[in-house]
């Protein structure tokens, strides 16, 4: 028996997107997940991307844009390798999620949806993480965070590099 | 037909096993992990190799006590299970310690559960303590008891009983069974379920689908993430049975991304499910197909409404689309579709299992059952709670809340997210049911529950969530685009001191309008928050309007900070931290703010130790 070819292979972004493409070429409404697996290779949506998932989806380019502008999570510019994402929901709004939000802007210097020059912190905000009983709180990439104080956040940032 | 007797009996056999050993169990649900529950799960299973203990490590979810995670349980075979709370990594060591003695460490016990064996003395019992005692655990009944991840686990305990009992049955007879238990839609609108099933049932067409809202948008609601994430077979068994009964062979389930470890658990129960032949092909030899997919939203709160879902489904933009015709008779790929939300599909296995009489004997007459709840906000004890409707209000906030932090006064609470309204005191005790409170301007919604103390600013609070829903908002209707736009303009006046009385006219005016011409629910209900507050806190408008002047001590513009000369001794701190330069004031005399300078940041009020800086 031919031993299995191992799937963690590197391949290269282009590689692994004519293969993503393959596998939803005949998938009933494939377009949010191709976007989303698309987004994970290249950590945004290019243009040129976008114009080939058009293409071979054979849907056309202003459906598949206007799906990526419509949805909070694509995004058309270069992100940060990590993403802070600082809730905002009711819970946290009332626990001073505005405070922590503060702090991250300036921990960072960088405003709402910006990303820090280095590349390495993307600065962004939710409605709603759904750890309301730990308020305030925030996600960094898949990681929460919980009963945050405005002083903690710095710190909580240094252990992402 | 075949039967899961053999497996279950096997099942049972092992789940015996592992409780009847030592054992520590670490609560793994997102919160508890946001608290710190897999560093102390780290610190758990290194100890234990290092002292080669004889103890079997497990994890379960959440078992709703979110203002105690990290909580870790400890039961010695034959003895109580003991339930710690507020457990970091440093605390192991000594909990170990209490396996080798035999003692539980008493000064960190939450609760016990007792089983058949003797309590120990001390320790509050579970389904006797404040929190437990006026719940009801039938949805939530394996949260933070069994291990999420486990197969064993669920058929253990009467999992897949509900399917085997169904298929067994007619389908009309699974969907009389759903009507008589009263179960109505648990995602905020409360349309009875059989009902909508005998919709699809009926509806013309080979292929149908089973649709599960998972899209959990509402700020401050985690009833639904903490049942995927606590108990994920039981809401695909739920699915089973709805889609065995109106005649699915394929159902989809739209889970947000922000919910990283209900996707994960979901795709293995998937897989469990699968291998064990209860999805796929001609599932216990009945001839019923059904196979079930993961739809991972993209950040879209209008995607809960249940047209735009199947928009989101289908890879378009997730925007709702007019009804009729309803997804019962075009749904999904215009096929016949039945939406129901995770609790609902939850309550399902329950209701079939235990019969719809059992279901019906809870709640009120309307309203049957029971409901699961996220209590947040200013309340002392912040968690999920599932408990009979028509329970009051007051026994959820005061009873299984603990009432306000910090010994405030309770103002107002929210149900229903952005879609619900703020509830006063005077109504405090009004039994909960979808009726009642459509009664007073709110909605049952899905379940999150937000409390508000006297420092919270009702106009603020209205603004927070009209800038929600207006964010939100998916532009395909004008009153909802334009109409929410106006009414977060309106608020911002207010809170800026610069409204005046007309803008409370043309507040109403607009929710009106904009309630009775919206598209779908989203632009429907976005005007509740303003019209709840402007029915029970019409002064707090006033006073922000006619006196310039916010009670609660929130809107900024509003504010003006002053030094109480009696309490400043001068240290200093205020006047070093301003950006403005607007304190002055010698060393160790009283400190003054001039206000024309001062840019209202709050700095000083923060940096005094002695409360000698007052905002209002």
């Amino acid at each position: 028996m031919v031993a299995n070819k191992c799937e963690c292979e590197d391949l290269t972004k282009e590689e692994a997107l004519a293969r993503l493409l393959d596998q939803y070429r005949d998938y009933k409404g494939g377009l949010i997940p191709v976007l989303q697996e698309a987004q994970n290779i290249y950590g945004y949506l290019p243009k040129d991307v976008l114009q080939q998932i058009a293409k071979e989806l054979r849907i056309p380019f202003s459906k598949v844009f206007g799906v990526c502008t419509f949805y909070a999570q694509f995004h058309l510019k270069p992100r940060g390798r990590n993403i802070i994402r600082v809730c905002l929901g009711t819970a946290c709004h009332v626990r001073g999620g505005a405070k922590i939000f503060d702090a991250a802007q300036e921990s960072l210097g960088v405003k709402q949806g910006g990303t820090t020059e280095d590349l390495r912190f993307t600065l962004e905000t939710v409605a709603c993480i759904g750890a309301c009983g730990l308020s305030p709180c925030m996600m960094v990439n898949d990681e929460t965070h919980g009963r945050l104080v405005p002083k903690r956040v710095g710190g909580i940032f240094e252990s992402y590099k | 037909m075949k039967t899961l007797d053999q497996v279950r009996a096997k099942y049972q056999e092992e789940y015996k096993d592992k409780i009847a050993k030592t054992r520590i169990v670490v609560g793994l649900g997102t919160c508890g992990i946001a608290a710190g529950g897999d560093k102390v799960m780290a610190a758990i299973k290194e100890q234990v190799a290092a002292r080669v203990l004889d103890v079997e490590v497990d994890f379960s979810s959440c078992i709703g006590m979110c203002y105690r995670e990290p909580m870790v349980e400890i039961a010695l075979a034959g003895a109580p299970s003991v339930i710690y709370g507020d457990i970091y990594a440093d605390k192991v060591e000594k909990l170990l310690d209490s396996i080798v003695n035999r003692t539980p460490v008493y000064e960190w016990a939450v609760m016990q559960i007792p089983g058949d064996a003797t309590p120990y003395e001390g320790i509050g019992i579970m389904d006797k303590s404040s929190y437990y005692e006026k719940q009801v655990r039938s949805v939530t009944s394996r949260l933070g008891r069994t291990n999420p991840e486990s197969i064993v686990d669920y058929i253990a305990t009467g999992g897949y009983e509900g399917i085997e009992k169904a298929l067994n049955t007619e389908r009309m007879a699974v969907i009389d069974e759903v009507k008589k238990s009263g179960l109505r839609g648990r995602g905020g609108a409360g349309f009875p379920t059989g009902t909508k099933w005998n919709f699809v049932y009926g509806a013309p067409g080979d292929k149908k689908y089973a649709v599960c809202n998972a899209d959990e948008g509402d700020p401050g609601a985690f009833m639904d993430r903490s049942v995927l994430e606590g108990d994920p077979h039981s809401v695909l068994e739920g699915m089973m049975i709805g889609g065995y009964a109106i005649g699915a062979d394929e159902g989809y389930i739209y889970c947000r991304a922000e919910y990283p470890l209900a996707i994960k658990r979901l795709n293995l129960a998937i897989a469990q499910a699968e291998a064990h032949g209860l999805l796929g092909e001609n599932i216990l030899d009945s001839g019923f197909n059904f196979k079930i997919k993961i739809k991972a939203g993209a950040g879209a709160f209008v995607c809960g409404e249940e047209t735009a879902l199947l928009n989101s489904i289908e890879g378009l933009r997730g925007m709702p689309r007019v009804r009729p015709p309803f997804p019962a008779i075009k749904g999904l790929f215009g096929k016949p579709t039945t939406l129901n939300n995770v609790e609902t599909y939850a309550n399902v296995p329950f209701i079939i299992r235990n019969g719809a009489d059992w279901y019906a004997a809870m709640g009120t007459e309307k309203s049957k059952g029971s409901k699961v709840f996220c209590l947040t906000g200013k309340v002392n004890n912040t968690g999920l709670m599932e408990v009979p409707m028509g329970i009051t209000l007051r026994d959820i906030i005061f009873s299984i809340g603990g009432g306000i932090q910090d010994g405030k006064k309770f103002k107002a609470v929210q149900s229903g997210g952005p879609s619900g309204g703020c509830i006063p005191t005077e109504h405090l005790d009004t039994p909960i049911d979808y009726e009642s409170l459509g009664a007073l301007g709110a909605i049952m919604g899905s379940g999150g529950l937000v409390v508000m103390d006297e420092t919270t600013c009702m106009v603020d609070v209205a603004k927070f969530f009209l800038n929600f829903t207006q964010l939100e908002s998916c532009g395909k209707c004008t009153p909802c685009r334009e109409g929410t736009k106006r009414m977060l303009e309106i608020l911002q006046k207010i809170c800026d001191g610069k409204g005046v009385m007309e803008d409370i006219d043309t507040l109403e005016l607009l929710c009106r309008v904009i309630k009775g011409s919206s598209l779908c629910a989203l632009g429907q209900t976005a005007p509740n928050p303003i019209s709840t507050t402007l029915r029970y806190f019409r002064n707090e408008y006033e006073a922000h309007i006619k006196d310039h002047r916010c009670p609660a001590g929130v809107c900024n513009a509003l504010l003006s900070y002053t030094v109480l000369a009696d309490k400043c001794n001068g240290c200093g701190a205020c006047l070093r931290a301003c950006p403005a330069g607007a304190i002055a004031g010698a060393k160790k005399e009283p400190h003054s703010i001039d206000t024309a300078v001062c840019i209202k940041c709050g700095a000083c009020f923060q940096k005094c130790k002695f409360d000698a800086i007052v905002k209002a």
